[in-house]
């Protein structure tokens, strides 16, 4: 009897799993962060990113001075915040200090540049993933990831954020407040976001020059399609 | 004798004006559809300068053209302007054409004496889909990887020299830096070229038979005493101001997508262009761009790989012989009832099948998109028969025109 009930419950399994979507990512449903894309924010981003991530992720397409042009960080804080103080300069990539050779070594593969990671996976995904470490003892990490499973990285945001188990079970307390760590995290995102596409900054800086332009353009456009179309009867 | 008249006594460009603009005589009753066919000659210019400019910056190695197009992006001063309205305008010149080739079918334009017309233009549209699809592996992203994969591996199922040209198209095995460089010389000399002169091939055996217009009569037909048909208006002013006018609106649109909105929702640059090609990693699902689904669907429909080929190509080709399909007399859909509802499923079925190919390859999908690719050809092969004996309504003398 008991062996019917597995395999009726089996098929349905198949049939519900089928009809939602079987082979579409499986994964937990994604949460989006909520925040202003402005520059405090990604300035804040930037820091956390610089303390906390640069040390193996590059972001090989960008230019520290993009940061000073586009955000407005001044000069003096970009080389005391953010530069990794092995003697880069403003036209320098933000390539990280980890030698390729040796992340293979540490992590069996080179943790990825983040140039366009937020254009890849979608803002959702890194801020669920950032969200979602939990401590499995089975790893070599001790890390495991709900988003990314047998992820390579460790939790290096768990000094902040506290550490869990695998079912949210709160294992030692953050030094920041849920909310306060949420708040952190979004900012990295936002950083990210703004790193996958810096031309943000000069694109809404121009645009309304240039459809103002175009809108005056089609304004005189029209008045004189107005005055030459009086004739056609 | 004065500059203007020397150079008059020897160049043809007044008398082409006259022939082309001036004198050029165009029914004065054309709608908001009309706008489209002088949109894509903008946007074929627009394309060709943005092309220019990145071009000026890429390079066709498996190792270095990743990277060269993101360094158009982050490096280049107006980088990303240059490379978001050559990728943005990709997807509105598909927009126009759609929309000019269903302004064709809603009036009959394709129908005698311009069959010509139609059968140039379509081959021009099957020139951008190869241009899209070239420009497209450039960036040599992940998904331009197995795109290409996919794309030129269909070229194998052509019976005995299948696996040759497969290997020839790639310039190796599998997609690497050779097959950029021969994407790239199709890209930006022969595929270009043959577009363009399709385009000038287009316009001038249109200018020989005439332009239709939305209520599908003859305006050659009734000529006034001077000549020139009496709905007819010059083509210089009257509708070069008008498409004046589009060029404004039109060129708001895409500033606004270029400037506000340059993934469009990740439609018109999609995710996977975000990660560099690798051979190890291949994508869950590679789906076309929107403008080249509709044909993936239904080539996807059919589970035998050959069958679904042959359905795609019959897809992509039948609109060849659609002015021979068409039975009836009158041309235009207005006084076609009948005719224009089925051409307004064939347009929502086209949607329909358009979101389906991008959709993952899901079970719940495959009978709505057997029942596209049907409808889809049932369109075509009933028309012979419905347009023979469906009600029609008579058309006017002269066209339907309200003075502004």
């Amino acid at each position: 009897m008991k062996k019917y009930v597995v395999w009726a419950g089996m098929a349905l399994g198949l049939f519900a799993g089928s009809a939602s979507g079987a082979f579409a990512d499986d994964g937990p449903q994604l949460l989006t962060p909520h925040y202003t894309y402005n520059a405090k924010t990604i300035i804040s981003g930037a820091r956390l990113f610089a303390t906390n991530c640069m040390a193996c992720h590059s972001i090989k397409f960008m230019r520290y001075e993009f940061l000073t042009h586009d955000l407005g960080i001044s000069r003096a804080d970009v080389q005391k915040d953010i530069m990794l103080p092995t003697g880069s300069t403003f036209k320098d990539n933000m390539i990280s200090a980890m030698p390729t050779q040796m992340a293979h070594k540490w992590f069996g593969l080179p943790p990825p540049d983040l140039s366009q990671m937020v254009r890849y996976k979608g803002q959702d995904w890194v801020y669920t993933y950032l969200l979602s470490f939990y401590q499995d003892p089975k790893r070599p990490s001790g890390w495991n990831n709900h988003v990314f499973p047998n992820v390579a990285m460790p939790d290096v945001l768990a000094p902040y954020g506290g550490i869990v188990n695998e079912h949210g079970k709160l294992l030692r307390a953050g030094d920041e407040s849920p909310q306060k760590f949420k708040e952190q995290v979004t900012d990295i995102v936002a950083f990210l976001r703004f790193v996958s596409d810096p031309s943000v900054v000069q694109r809404h800086d121009d645009g309304p020059w240039v459809l103002g332009l175009l809108a005056f353009f089609t304004i005189v456009a029209y008045f004189l399609k107005k005055e030459y179309w009086k004739e056609v009867k | 004798m004065s500059f203007k008249e020397w150079f008059v006594k020897r160049s043809p460009l007044p008398e082409m004006w006259r022939e082309h603009m001036a004198e050029y005589y165009a029914p004065k009753n054309f709608n908001i559809f009309y706008y489209a066919g002088s949109l894509l000659l903008l946007m074929v210019v627009l394309q060709f300068l943005s092309g220019f400019l990145v071009l000026a910056h890429y390079i066709p190695t498996a190792q270095g053209a990743y990277d060269s197009v993101y360094g158009i992006m982050y490096d280049v001063h107006y980088g990303w302007l240059m490379q978001y309205m050559h990728v943005d305008g990709v997807s509105l010149i598909f927009v126009l054409l759609y929309v000019h080739m269903a302004r064709g079918m809603l009036y009959g334009s394709y129908r005698s004496p311009r069959e010509l017309v139609w059968i140039i233009g379509y081959t021009t549209y099957l020139a951008f889909m190869a241009e899209a699809f070239f420009g497209y592996v450039l960036p040599y992203s992940n998904l331009s990887y197995w795109a290409g994969t996919v794309i030129t591996s269909l070229l194998k199922s052509i019976p005995f020299i299948g696996g040759w040209v497969t290997t020839l198209v790639r310039g190796g095995p599998g997609m690497s830096g050779d097959t950029l460089e021969r994407f790239m010389a199709l890209h930006v000399t022969l595929v270009f070229l043959v577009i363009v002169g399709l385009i000038v091939f287009h316009i001038l055996y249109l200018h020989k038979v005439g332009s239709n217009n939305p209520d599908g009569i003859e305006i050659k037909a009734n000529k006034g005493p001077d000549g020139h048909p009496v709905d007819g208006i010059p083509f210089h002013p009257y509708y070069s101001v008008k498409d004046l006018f589009g060029f404004g609106v039109w060129l708001i649109i895409f500033g606004a997508i270029i400037f506000y909105a340059p993934t469009f929702h990740h439609i018109f640059l999609e995710r996977t262009m975000s990660t560099p090609a690798n051979p190890l990693k291949s994508l869950p699902d590679v789906t076309p761009p929107w403008y080249l689904s509709p044909f993936y669907a239904m080539l996807r429909s059919i589970p035998n790989k050959t069958a679904g080929i042959l359905l795609m190509v019959f897809a992509v080709l039948v609109p060849f012989v659609l002015p021979w399909l068409d039975r009836n007399p009158v041309k235009s859909t207005r006084y076609r009832p009948v005719t224009r509802i089925l051409l307004i499923i064939f347009f929502i079925n086209f949607f329909v099948l358009a979101y389906l190919g991008e959709q993952p390859p899901l079970p719940k999908y495959f009978f709505v998109e057997r029942l596209g690719a049907f409808i889809y050809v049932a369109f075509f092969l009933l028309l012979p028969f419905v347009s023979k004996f469906e009600p029609t309504r008579t058309p006017p003398a002269r066209v339907r025109f309200h003075a502004h």
